[in-house]
């Protein structure tokens, strides 16, 4: 599965919740899909997307946060999976994308390529739904799920280690920054 | 148990009264009644990590979010978070507030904390991040106030040093 189609898949929901994405080909896919003011791209501190995400989900309450976050990041956070099911927020969804290499760096591969198992970790870590989807079907099934449910959702979808032609972003990072935060203290208020 | 009570109370009201509503830490022997207070105290929201770089960006989701944090961890746990700080908190401009005890320094008995004591001061100043000694109970609260306007004004990580001579009792 090409990660570009399943986030085209869930387009129309994702653009109604908070994500955080990490650094390279994830942002740009999901820009070229459509930027909204509730997209957050981290283009750098590889692993804390996902330790954002809750910090985010537990200051906004009755927003729905997703964060698409990928191996080699994960791999360089795992404490983060333990935390995230030990206050396991009910409105965060932590999406994993695992395309067994640093793509974005040079494609070099990462452990999951070697037996690494994410969703194993996730599991074992106390997260109590952690879910496969690695085909469109599966991925739209499971997101939507994840959206509806009142519970930490995290979902491992492998894919393939292809990324854009261009990894070209016409927002520079400090536009990102302050339009999201902007966004979100008006969703805060509202 | 020698960490003061008293001025672990002094800190804790101090923190309350500058609005912050979130605490990260992990917890070390200075820390103890703070976290307790924390846990404790239905308006505050405590996270327990299992390494304190995760805080810088739970932090900087709940700033985001337009909710006043604070980090709370031991100076080694500074030089653990250090990619954090520099990589999200002061890349994005994130006034980042954060409680440190000051472990290995003047009185320190324990050989281990001696070298992160040697380097906190430095590593701060190389990071070029303003910080201020706590020390008196009477003045924390103005102290701490003083940190949070520097740090929402300036948009950078604040650092406060918990000094042996406020949190330990001999």
């Amino acid at each position: 599965m090409l990660r570009e189609k399943a986030l085209k898949a869930v387009y129309p929901r994702l653009k109604d919740q908070v994500v955080v994405t990490i650094m390279g080909a994830v942002a740009v896919e999901l820009y070229n899909l459509g930027h909204q003011p509730n997209f957050f791209y981290l283009e750098h501190g590889m692993g804390l997307a996902s330790s954002m995400g809750l910090g985010l989900a537990v200051s906004l309450p009755n927003e729905k946060v997703t964060v698409l976050d990928g191996d080699g990041s994960v791999l360089m956070n795992l404490g983060s999976l333990s935390t995230l099911a030990r206050y396991r927020p009910p409105n965060l969804t932590h999406w994993i994308f695992d395309n067994e290499s640093l793509l974005s760096v040079g494609g070099f591969p990462t452990a999951t390529g070697s037996g690494t198992d994410l969703a194993g970790i996730a599991e074992k870590a106390g997260a109590e739904h952690v879910v496969l989807a690695d085909t469109i079907e599966a991925v739209e099934e499971a997101f939507a799920e994840a959206s509806e449910r009142n519970g930490l959702s995290i979902i491992v979808s492998k894919v393939e280690a292809v990324g854009p032609a261009s990894f070209a972003m016409d927002i520079s990072l400090l536009e990102n920054r302050f339009e999201f935060a902007r966004h979100l203290q008006g969703l805060a208020n509202g | 148990m020698p960490v003061s009570v008293k001025n672990s109370e002094a800190l804790y009201a101090a923190l309350k009264s500058a609005g912050i509503s979130l605490i990260s830490a992990l917890p070390e022997t200075w820390l103890v009644h703070l976290m307790r207070m924390a846990d404790d105290d239905p308006e505050m929201t405590l996270i327990r990590l299992n390494k304190e770089e995760e805080g810088v960006g739970i932090s900087v989701g709940a700033h985001f979010a337009g909710r006043k944090s604070a980090m709370m961890m031991q100076n080694h746990g500074l030089l653990t978070s250090i990619n954090g700080i520099v990589s999200v908190a002061q890349l994005y401009r994130v006034p980042l507030l954060m409680f440190i005890s000051y472990r290995g320094e003047m009185g320190e008995r324990d050989p281990w904390q001696t070298e992160g004591g040697r380097v906190t001061e430095p590593v701060l100043q190389a990071l070029g991040i303003a910080y201020h000694n706590l020390s008196d109970p009477a003045t924390v609260a103005h102290e701490i106030e003083q940190a949070q306007t520097l740090a929402q004004s300036s948009l950078r990580p604040v650092a406060l040093l918990l000094t042996r001579d406020l949190m330990w009792e001999e």
